[in-house]
């Protein structure tokens, strides 16, 4: 136990942050929804983005994939400042909301045409692309089929494909198993490692602590603040608790 | 270039992908040409005419004689007194009723001059106004020919009757087709409508969908996503107007005098101009159905101020300064003087000139307000 701690810091300790986060903050009129949050995301890693529903994660993610404005505060995804080189972040980072966002009347393919074209890729390489990506998530018989048609788990499990075509350095995942079947969320997960293996560092929220569970690293936000933050294994010796979700629980249980 | 193909590629799959929506793109609004040209007419046919005849002397009935020998009236009944001829008015039997007054014929043949009563049911004004017309004609027609007539009784006396009073009217022309004048107006509306509906829906829909955010999250550019969305509604409208001219033409026979291509260098410029407003509408709602409403606002006004009903001269001058902004105003203009009269490219300049400016400011406009980051 105390060996794999130490695994893991030391693997942090030797990756480059690839997301610098600092007092960053939303004010919608009079709301704060995300009060000043600073931690750092490392290269490769799984990291958690936690929290009850209005927390503010959404928001502070948003923020991050460079959708919303920063009230104060900055943010520097792969290099490049969300507030001034928004467009330049969007070319290095996937996203795959909780709202499923493929176009439902367009077939596989063509989802998977569409949007190789708004990044810039060939059709060439969106032709290698397409068969490679169908044939990895077996879906060989319906590529020609609308999307709509699909079951959630399937769809969800396209989007996050599409959402790494482009090759991108982080993917934003929010809430990418929500509504899905336990199977298809373990092969979800699967997918996740695979990716992550790979060097793509994967920033997910989820409300599901088995989830958190198989993170590197988590954050917990309650009400705008960002309560806790280390590995799974390290935030339940701090609370001295024996899963994540006790440890979700008191968090959020001290708070009201 | 290559980004905004996809687009494109994209929003045409999907707008023929759409098996509902696609005879309500090009099927109803053709319908619509078809009847509203059909029944949209000026003209005031079968006018329910009544009369009370207090003479009964061969003039009087001379005169009803001739109102019954018009296509534009049909004889209801004759009344023994004005007070049952109101009471049937009154009901809707009828529209006009012609009051002969006692003494009719010697007045007009011993004083030159005589007085008829003329009621007519007003609650329609614009059909009332046509009536109006219609009797003031052949009432003068009838004075003409008894005038005549009297000479001749009075041979030899100079008789100089001045007698039955009429208003003289010109602008009633008999002998113009309302089709030839409405068919060209209507397909502007119909061009208009459908590129002004479709595109203000276009992009909300994507935001109602949740893609729009799938959208703004790619590096994609706002001149790109906005020129890739529009395009393929730009082409939809051209087509819509082809195959109207070949219906007004096909069909109703209008005449196409002017030179094609002046229409359509005018209305390419013009569809830029409408689908900037759409573009407008889309960014500044939420929901598909505040987009409709929004449209429908404007295209009610637009249709209404644009002369096409209502002859923008006899709008208060207000109203006929706020036409000015009305761009289905010019369009209508320019395709009846394109058609109908041969307008040349020097006759139809200046509404060019003016419609590429709001065109210009309005999209340019859209675009600032279009954000991808808020």
């Amino acid at each position: 136990m105390v060996f794999e701690t130490l695994q893991v810091s030391i693997i942090i300790m030797n990756k480059e942050k690839i997301i610098q986060v600092e007092k960053l903050t939303k004010t919608f009129g009079n709301f704060t929804a995300v009060k000043g949050i600073t931690f750092d995301v490392y290269k490769g890693e799984i990291f958690g983005f936690l929290g009850a529903n209005g927390a503010g994660k959404t928001t502070a993610m948003k923020m991050l994939i460079g959708i919303s404005n920063p009230t104060s505060g900055k943010a520097i995804v792969a290099g490049l400042d969300v507030a001034t080189q928004s467009d330049l972040v969007k070319m290095n980072i996937g996203y795959m909301s909780q709202k499923f966002s493929l176009y439902d009347d367009l077939t596989v393919n063509e989802n998977i045409t569409f949007f190789g074209g708004i990044y810039g890729l060939s059709r060439k390489q969106i032709k290698e692309k397409s068969i490679q990506l169908v044939e990895e998530l077996e879906m060989q018989n319906v590529a020609n089929n609308l999307v709509g048609a699909l079951p959630l788990g399937w769809k969800q499990k396209l989007s996050f494909s599409v959402a790494l075509l482009h090759e991108p350095k982080i993917v934003f995942l929010d809430e990418p198993t929500g509504g899905v079947d336990p199977i298809t969320r373990r092969q979800f997960w699967e997918m996740i490692y695979t990716q992550a293996h790979k060097g793509t560092t994967i920033f997910v929220t989820t409300h599901y602590m088995d989830e958190a569970e198989y993170c590197d690293r988590v954050s917990i936000m309650v009400d705008g603040v960002i309560e806790a933050l280390d590995t799974p294994k390290n935030l339940k010796q701090q609370f001295k608790v024996n899963s994540m979700n006790d440890v979700f629980l008191k968090l959020a249980r001290n708070i009201e | 270039m290559k980004i905004i193909l996809f687009i494109i590629q994209k929003e045409f799959k999907q707008i023929f992908r759409n098996k509902s929506m696609l005879p309500i793109i090009f099927i109803l609004p053709l319908l619509q040409l078809v009847i509203l040209s059909n029944a949209a007419s000026f003209e005031v046919k079968n006018i329910k005419f009544s009369y009370v005849d207090h003479d009964h002397s061969a003039a009087s009935r001379e005169l009803i004689r001739t109102f019954q020998s018009s296509d534009y009236f049909d004889i209801i009944a004759e009344f023994p007194s004005k007070k049952e001829a109101n009471l049937q008015m009154q009901k809707g039997n009828v529209d006009v009723i012609l009051e002969i007054p006692i003494h009719f014929e010697r007045n007009l043949i011993k004083q030159n001059y005589t007085n008829l009563s003329v009621s007519i049911n007003a609650i329609d004004g614009a059909a009332a106004g046509v009536s109006n017309v219609y009797i003031t004609q052949i009432i003068s027609s009838f004075n003409q020919s008894i005038k005549m007539r009297l000479q001749i009784y009075n041979q030899g006396n100079e008789v100089q009757p001045e007698n039955i009073l009429t208003i003289p009217s010109f602008w009633y022309n008999k002998n113009l087709n309302y089709k030839i004048f409405m068919v060209p107006g209507i397909l502007v509306l119909i061009v208009t409508m459908l590129s002004l509906f479709l595109s203000s829906m276009n992009i909300v829909r994507e935001k109602e969908m949740g893609t729009l955010e799938q959208i703004n999250v790619t590096p994609i550019k706002k001149h790109q996503f906005i020129i890739g969305k529009l395009f393929p509604f730009w082409i939809l409208g051209l087509v819509i107007l082809t195959v109207g001219l070949i219906i007004a033409k096909v069909l109703f026979n209008v005449p196409i005098l002017g030179n094609i291509f002046l229409i359509y260098l005018f209305t390419s410029i013009y569809l830029i101009l409408i689908l900037g407003i759409g573009l407008f509408i889309s960014n500044h709602t939420e929901t598909q159905q505040q987009a409709m409403f929004i449209a429908w606002f404007f295209t009610v006004i637009f249709i209404l101020m644009s002369g096409l009903f209502t002859p923008i001269e006899s709008m208060p001058s207000w109203a006929q300064k706020v036409t000015l902004l009305n761009p289905i105003r010019y369009f209508v203009e320019v395709i009846r003087m394109v058609m109908l009269k041969g307008a040349g490219f020097n006759d139809i300049k200046s509404q060019l000139v003016i419609i590429a400016i709001y065109a210009f400011a309005i999209n340019g406009f859209a675009v600032w307000s279009y954000k991808k980051t808020n």
